[in-house]
């Protein structure tokens, strides 16, 4: 618990590694400036959760209480406190404003929001951050949140981390959640859980399961309540203090991702075409190979012209790491791929097949992305597909703020998936005139070195560390380039755009896999 | 003199992107006034101000509220805007031009491929900046039927603006104009900036084809322009395939002829359909028109975009007939245009032989090149070089098939 309510939103700033001016103090707490990749080895224990006692628990593990509120007052909420929510439910969740609705009704002050992200349907808790019920929200911040952050209206600094970076935050007791509020699609009265079944179904909720390991307090909140045992228990009851049942806990039409189509678009199709190429040329597609390809429609196209390359070569994928949704299921139930190891699921062919098979397997976190681990797979993945929107010249990118300056986006497990053996960000050259490989990232969200290929319509680039890559595509006939050449391509078709006026003042501090601070973000001037 | 005082140009509203609203009040006193609302201000903000005032300056304004409502347009389609804003209310012949890029001023050659152009409506810039990417034959600027009346005046500047200097990546750069007389002064937008071919509509005779020839002759002297201008009359009434031969043999920059199926069978009072048993002799006379005159037959737009399958059946349908290429109306089309044409096995066997007797002949010094007991014709030669290109650059035969 911290009293962050007047003090200094951040302190002390050096240069890190990367060479940007971080602060060393955050919200009255101490943090380590970036120090290059694999460089920074923390010492010590894990944070640890109090020690409870069975004989605090009912016998007949029933934990139910009457109403969140009930939840939330028995859990001790009060002022400066943590509390954790997950997005599960993506744009449906209902929980989250109801939690500081409660908060606000009791007169709590000054809470740290600590949700694995935010979206537009949590906007209207710009009303509790801006009446100091909310101090600061430490997570991704999608679209209406990230703007009014952005504007330097928030009362603390955000701290955004990847999905990897937050479960380590949460192991190293960087964060101490004082509350975790888990919205659960279907649980039993002793607090097992799983996201397969019920009204709300969203597939799994690997997101949550730190913060059910090391929250001091965890309501599980359901409107799905099944008679013990709930299974799969994804997350166990033995972790979770109270049960609350609600006569509706998301939406479901919400729930499932609008952007899961394979893109309409013929520009960002020649852009997934050209991918497929690529990896194809370079031999990166392998009988045994695996990647992950994002639910975005660029990203989906990608990962079925992989489907394609594997159906031509009667090749089998060792595993996909997905965000899942039909197509990969397809993939999987045809055989061309063993395994979906899955983070979250995007429509209800993901859920359904997740339910049924047994080869569809639910990840978290920890077992993907947690760099304080002994490994993780994410270093495994032959190929990862993913989005940026800024690299620089020196491959640097930026997925959280727009060239204005803007914060909209949250890093997801961006970062954590550059650790990749090949990592290509598949972009257009410009979006709306706006250039979108420029001479230094506004925000370095991840460093050059981990960052492989650029692909765009107008060409492809190797970074040159990559030499083994530049080296297997040179005598074919893709459209190799260097960034340079790129960049002057864009510049000479959108002009040389401005740079634009920020505000030295900071906004937001950007993590890096191991906790430590890689960037910030600038207010924007309105 | 009455003229008005106030006039817009460009096109705003909901799924608008990549272009830019002008708004034009001249005024008689208080100095130049430019109000800019733009996604990309605070990165752009800065020169489009400037372009907004140096092209005011330009065309001799000193009083008037410029308002833009820009949605991320580049520069050449504000200019485009300001400029139609400003010429709807002011008399000038002062033109606003930006440098021409040296890729838009190559020349194409008469027989060129023309399997795939796609078309682009003249007065929508979004679709125009990556079309190049795609790959087509050609692209068409279309000045006619994708142009809502209102928007013609606009368009031209478009249109002319994109000529001159967005890079549409090696395909061959065509416009088509509109009907009549309008049609015979869009020429004055487009001749001058080296467009390499124009789509004549609804051509019903050679009077037609003359009355074009006459005005691009005029302009190529006016402005010293040597690189050759095709035509594609676009056959699209009965009477025009009646009229179909006369047409293809009006001028020696008559490259190719194509067909209009929608207004065609509009004209005689049927439905197109997929089979399209309704145009088989329009398309048969078209194909016989184009062939006997020496010039390559193009057939008309598929405009079931999401269907590639029929797309594709749709190509090979048109191959057998007769035709060298077809319109298309959206950049995934290309491809399944160019697979569906491109040569096929037989083809490149036989124009395979065919080269390789004509490389013995001409190493022994035959005038004569023979296949077998038949004698090959120089064109039959050409022909099969050609097929060979094609084959190389698709593809589907190795740079080296020699050895």
């Amino acid at each position: 618990m911290n009293d962050s309510g007047n003090m200094k939103k951040y302190d002390k700033l050096v240069k890190n590694a990367a060479g940007r001016m971080v602060p060393t103090i955050i919200n009255g707490e101490k943090h380590v400036p970036f120090m290059g990749v694999g460089k920074y080895k923390p010492t010590g224990r894990k944070h640890a959760p109090y020690i409870a006692s069975c004989s605090d628990y009912p016998d007949d593990g029933n934990k139910q209480v009457a109403s969140l509120k009930d939840a939330l007052i028995k859990a001790g909420l009060k002022d400066g406190m943590t509390i954790s929510t997950h997005h599960h439910f993506r744009n449906g969740d209902l929980i989250a404003n109801q939690v500081f609705d409660i908060a606000k009704e009791l007169g709590v002050k000054n809470l740290r929001w600590y949700p694995s992200a935010s979206f537009a349907c949590q906007e209207r808790l710009i009303e509790y951050l801006e009446d100091g019920t909310i101090n600061r929200i430490e997570g991704s911040m999608n679209g209406p949140l990230g703007k009014f952050t952005s504007e330097g209206r928030m009362k603390g600094l955000a701290v955004l981390r990847s999905h990897g970076g937050r479960y380590q935050a949460i192991q190293d007791g960087e964060v101490q959640i004082d509350i975790a509020v888990i919205a659960a699609p279907s649980a039993d009265p002793f607090g097992n859980a799983n996201g397969v079944d019920g009204p709300a179904s969203c597939g799994l909720l690997g997101f949550a399961l730190g913060d059910s390991q090391y929250a001091d307090k965890v309501i599980v909140v359901t409107d799905n309540v099944v008679p013990f045992p709930c299974i799969p228990w994804q997350i166990h009851g033995n972790y979770v203090d109270y049960v609350v049942k609600v006569d509706k806990v998301g939406l479901p039409e919400k729930i499932i991702s609008g952007t899961t189509q394979i893109t309409k678009s013929p520009d960002r199709l020649l852009i997934a075409e050209i991918t497929a190429k690529f990896c194809e040329e370079a031999g990166i597609i392998y009988d045994g190979f695996s990647y992950q390809a994002g639910a975005g429609g660029t990203a989906l196209s990608i990962g079925n012209y992989f489907g394609d390359i594997l159906k031509k070569n009667d090749w089998k994928a060792s595993f996909i790491r997905a965000g899942s949704n039909e197509y990969p299921v397809k993939l999987l139930e045809e055989g061309y791929v063993k395994y979906i190891l899955d983070g979250q699921t995007f429509d209800l062919e993901g859920i359904r097949s997740m339910r049924e098979n047994a080869n569809h397997v639910n990840t978290s976190p920890f077992t993907s992305y947690n760099y304080h681990g002994k490994g993780n797979f994410a270093s495994m993945v032959d190929v990862v597909i993913l989005g940026a929107t800024e690299v620089d010249v020196n491959y640097n990118a930026n997925v959280v703020t727009h060239s204005d300056g803007y914060m909209l986006h949250g890093i997801g497990g961006w970062q954590n998936c550059l650790f990749s053996k090949c990592t290509i960000l598949p972009i257009p050259l410009f979006r709306d005139r706006i250039p979108v490989i420029i001479d230094e990232v506004t925000t370095l969200c991840g460093p050059g070195e981990m960052i492989d290929v650029i692909v765009t319509e107008r060409g492809i680039a190797i970074n040159p560390l990559r030499k083994d890559l530049i080296e297997k595509t040179k005598h074919s006939k893709l459209p190799i380039k260097t960034i340079e050449e790129l960049k002057a391509e864009a510049e000479n078709i959108c002009g040389v755009p401005q740079k634009p006026l920020l505000d030295d003042e900071i906004v937001a501090a950007i993590k890096w896999v191991d906790g430590t601070v890689i960037d910030v973000v600038r207010k924007v001037p309105v | 003199m009455h003229m008005n005082k106030q006039s817009t140009a460009g096109n705003r509203g909901p799924g608008i992107k990549s272009d830019c609203f002008a708004e034009l009040e001249l005024l008689t006193y208080g100095g130049i006034q430019i109000e800019l609302e733009s996604k990309v201000k605070p990165l752009y903000g800065k020169s489009i101000e400037r372009l907004a005032s140096d092209m005011l300056d330009a065309f001799g304004i000193k009083n008037a509220r410029l308002k833009l409502e820009d949605t991320g347009a580049i520069e050449l389609v504000i200019a485009a805007r300001i400029e139609a804003a400003i010429k709807k209310i002011v008399e000038t012949d002062k033109e606003y031009l930006f440098p021409f890029i040296d890729d838009n001023k190559k020349a194409t050659t008469k027989d060129r491929f023309r399997f795939s152009r796609l078309y682009l409506p003249g007065n929508s810039p979004k679709l125009m900046l990556n079309a190049g990417i795609h790959h087509p034959n050609g692209i068409i600027l279309d000045l006619e039927d994708s142009v809502a009346p209102d928007k013609k005046f606009e368009a031209r500047f478009m249109v002319r603006n994109a000529l001159r200097s967005i890079n549409f990546y090696g395909a061959e750069r065509m416009v088509r104009i509109n009907q009549g007389q309008r049609g015979l002064e869009d020429l004055d937008f487009i001749i001058p900036h080296y467009a390499n071919l124009i789509l004549i509509p609804k051509a019903e005779s050679a009077e037609d084809i003359y009355k074009v020839n006459d005005v691009i002759d005029q302009l190529k002297k006016e402005h010293n322009i040597e690189q050759p201008i095709w035509l594609m009359p676009i056959i699209e009434s009965a009477k025009g395939v009646i009229k179909a031969y006369e047409i293809a043999t009006a001028a020696k920059n008559v490259s190719s002829l194509a067909i209009g199926l929608e207004d065609y069978t509009a004209d005689l009072g049927t439905r197109r359909t997929n089979k399209g048993d309704e145009s088989f002799f329009a398309r048969s006379m078209v194909v016989n028109a184009a062939k006997a005159a020496g010039i390559q037959a193009i057939d008309s737009v598929f405009s079931d975009v999401g269907d590639m399958e029929a797309l594709a059946q749709n190509v090979q349908t048109s191959k057998g007939l007769g035709f060298d290429g077809m319109g298309c109306i959206h950049p995934r089309q290309i491809i399944v245009i160019h697979e569906n044409f491109a040569p096929d096995t037989v083809e490149i066997e036989k124009a395979k032989k065919i080269f390789l007797a004509f490389k013995e002949a001409e190493t022994k010094g035959l005038g004569v090149v023979s296949l077998g007991s038949k004698m090959i014709d120089p064109p039959v030669v050409k022909r099969a070089q050609k097929t060979i290109e094609l084959a190389i650059k698709m593809g589907k035969l190795s740079a080296d098939w020699e050895k």
